[in-house]
């Protein structure tokens, strides 16, 4: 069967941000990384990635630092919650309103 | 190879020709020694396989569903409650689209507690999206174990591949063993239209909506309706790809025929006795017999019962007055299940309605005499012989 | 139901080997030119030392009939003892053969209208170099014997196939034993 008509007839989601379309405006928090706190940050090299690892929404980047696509973030916590160093800090996205 | 071994070692011997890569399975009896044979094979370096110990039958075809996500050739085996106990996932594999084949060795289900055949195991998961196919003796448990590889492969849906427990399963009878070489021709390995990948990560089966939507990639992905009507159209459409994976079976290795039903002297029967599994070819000797007093009778193994071949068998008791099913499973407050499926085929397809008549026997491993058929059988092929429209059960004391 | 078929009943105790005994005459006789053997074990809840039977159905041609045998045409028993708990000539054909391991004469029984054969397979198979109580390949040289439905030395192949790496010639010589001492009688 090829490929094709065989991923059609399973029902398969692949990680990555926009399953559900701009997801960002649904965030009433946002997560913010302090890079000299966080271990890929302060090391300036791959490694940890547990934010990466917990995402539900795919939407952190293994970089260095790591990055939050804030359009699709959800604003959920788990990664503030999940980083050993607590190098994410969960802030109140009105805060982000500009005047 | 001729050889005389038993049912559970046909069915061994077909999966390490077959070249499964993952086994995982819990035993119960009768099926123990079929996967305690492929632990033995995988253990003396006969069978290159992965064999996986599990605590329960559910993990068995979890291990199996996993293993077949990521790509392998996996096999599994159970009988009776084990075949319950998995129930959940039967269904999963099922709308997961995976090429699973299982063995199940039939027995009765508890309660009260049995460990002796009929076939209420797995004609309680009739209704699960699994392929499910009968056989009657070991050449075909063999036969049919490589052939459930290819055919579930082509469609993706698992394939189901029920003998009887005890009366097979541990009865030793002549059978050819295929070569190997031939064997690899017919099936060739297993290219998985999909796999996971670690690489490239996805989710499988999660959480899907009453409505398709758009995937990541902005293809629309199918709701569950859809998926669930793709499986059904696939079941449907397994009817005619298991002649094509018979027509290969048979140029490759010289045997094989109708893959749906095997008819005995059906052609010119006014009577015909339907059945599943070995009671077929127990009910053989029965029809000679009735001949041979001058009742044209004749037996009609159902080998394929899902996808149910409907036109298939009422094509083949077309013409008959009389239809007698035998059965060792039931819908409790109803009849058995083979019947009203027979009756529901003949109600589509066939031109006048023979009469059918249904009797319950073997249950729990009572003995089936064949005195006792050939009894039934012939009250049945009489109107005044007393069988009525009602089940009627066979084998019955003490009540 | 069909008159052609010879049918031979095995009875034994879990863990005797009746079953494998069956299994080697099924083997044998397959080899001899019988395209229709079927081995058909009745299974109880098995423990050792419980009474267990097995039907051996022999013909020509192909068997569909799996039931156990309810007329057979032999009966082979594997200790004498078992006479005493179970009806083990149930359905035995009028002209029919019972075969027992037995450590008393021939004498001893009578089954109506049957021939009997006796020998002390769990003496003789000791005499064979076999451990106490292994009798299953030394009855197989009884049945031989009294039936005389497969050539001696068929069977003998056949045994020593069957227990590689387990004495397969003390095996063989127990089924030979066995052979030259079984003693006719009965009707």
């Amino acid at each position: 069967m090829p490929t094709r008509d065989y991923r059609k007839k399973i029902s398969l989601s692949e990680s990555g941000p926009g399953d559900a379309g701009k997801t960002g405006s649904w965030r009433i928090v946002r997560p913010v990384i302090d890079p000299d706190v966080c271990i890929p940050g302060r090391r300036k090299a791959p490694a940890c990635y547990i934010c990466w690892l917990y995402c539900p929404d795919g939407v952190i980047s293994r970089s260095v630092p790591p990055r939050i696509d804030y359009q699709h973030c959800k604003g959920c916590g788990i990664c503030a919650e999940e980083c050993p160093t607590k190098a994410i800090t969960m802030v109140e996205e009105s805060s982000f309103i500009k005047e | 190879m001729q050889i005389i071994e038993t049912g559970n070692t046909a069915a061994a011997l077909g999966v390490k020709l077959a070249r499964a890569q993952v086994i995982a399975a819990y035993p119960i009896t009768p099926q123990t020694p079929l996967t305690e044979k492929l632990s033995e094979f995988i253990e003396s370096g006969e069978m290159q396989a992965e064999y996986i110990p599990v605590e329960s039958e559910h993990s068995a075809l979890a291990i199996c569903i996993a293993a077949t996500s990521a790509g392998a050739r996996s096999f599994t085996a159970t009988s009776s409650n084990g075949l319950l106990y998995m129930h959940e996932q039967i269904q999963w594999a099922a709308g997961a689209r995976l090429p699973l084949v299982m063995c199940v060795a039939n027995r009765g289900v508890g309660a009260p507690w049995t460990i002796w055949n009929d076939h209420q195991d797995s004609i309680s998961q009739r209704d699960t999206g699994w392929i499910q196919i009968y056989a009657n003796d070991h050449q075909q448990i063999i036969d049919s174990v490589i052939k459930a590889f290819c055919l579930a492969e082509e469609v993706m849906v698992p394939v189901m591949i029920c003998y009887d427990g005890y009366i097979l399963s541990h009865t030793h009878m002549p059978f050819d063993v295929p070569d190997s070489e031939k064997v690899d021709a017919f099936l060739p390995p297993y290219r998985p239209p999909y796999a996971l990948d670690p690489a490239d990560p996805s989710n499988l089966n999660t959480v899907t909506m009453p409505d398709g939507r758009a995937d990541v990639r902005g293809d629309i992905s199918l709701g569950y309706m859809e998926i669930r009507h793709l499986l059904q159209r696939d079941m449907i459409e397994a009817v005619p790809a298991l002649e094509r994976v018979e027509e290969r079976f048979q140029s490759v290795f010289g045997r094989g025929g109708n893959p749906y039903v095997e008819p005995y002297r059906c052609d010119d029967a006014d009577y015909i006795a339907v059945s599943l599994g070995s009671l077929s070819y127990q009910l053989h000797d029965v029809v000679d017999t009735l001949r041979d007093e001058g009742v044209r009778a004749g037996v009609l193994s159902v080998h394929l019962y899902r996808p149910f071949p409907d036109r298939i068998i009422a094509e083949a008791l077309n013409g008959c007055s009389g239809v007698v099913v035998f059965e060792k499973a039931l819908s409790y407050g109803y009849q058995g299940p083979l019947c009203s499926d027979i009756k529901s085929a003949l109600y589509r397809h066939a031109e006048g309605r023979p009469f059918v008549t249904n009797y319950i026997l073997g249950l729990g491993g009572r003995e089936i005499t064949t005195q006792d058929l050939y009894e039934a059988l012939k009250a049945s092929c009489f109107p005044d012989g007393g069988a009525g429209e009602e089940t009627r059960w066979i084998g019955l004391r003490f009540l | 139901m069909k008159s052609d078929n010879i049918e031979i009943r095995w009875h034994g105790r879990g863990g005797q080997g009746a079953i494998t005994a069956a299994k080697i005459v099924a083997k044998a006789m397959f080899t001899s030119g019988y395209t229709g053997v079927v081995m058909v074990p009745t299974f109880g809840t098995e423990r050792r030392g419980a009474p267990v039977f097995t039907s051996l159905k022999v013909s020509r041609e192909k068997i569909y009939d799996l039931s156990p045998s309810k007329e057979p045409d032999i009966v082979v028993v594997l200790d004498h003892l078992l006479l005493e708990e179970e009806d083990i000539t149930q359905g035995l054909k009028h002209d029919g053969l019972v075969v027992i391991n037995s450590p008393l004469a021939v004498r001893s029984y009578r089954f109506n209208g049957s021939r009997v054969a006796v020998a002390d397979v769990t003496d003789l198979s000791v005499k064979a170099g076999l451990p106490q109580g292994m009798v299953n390949s030394g009855i197989i040289g009884s049945f031989a014997r009294a039936a005389g439905l497969v050539e001696l030395d068929v069977l003998l192949k056949t045994i020593e196939d069957e227990f590689i790496g387990r004495k397969p010639g003390e095996n063989s010589r127990a089924a030979q034993l066995c052979y030259e001492n079984t003693i006719m009688g009965g009707l």
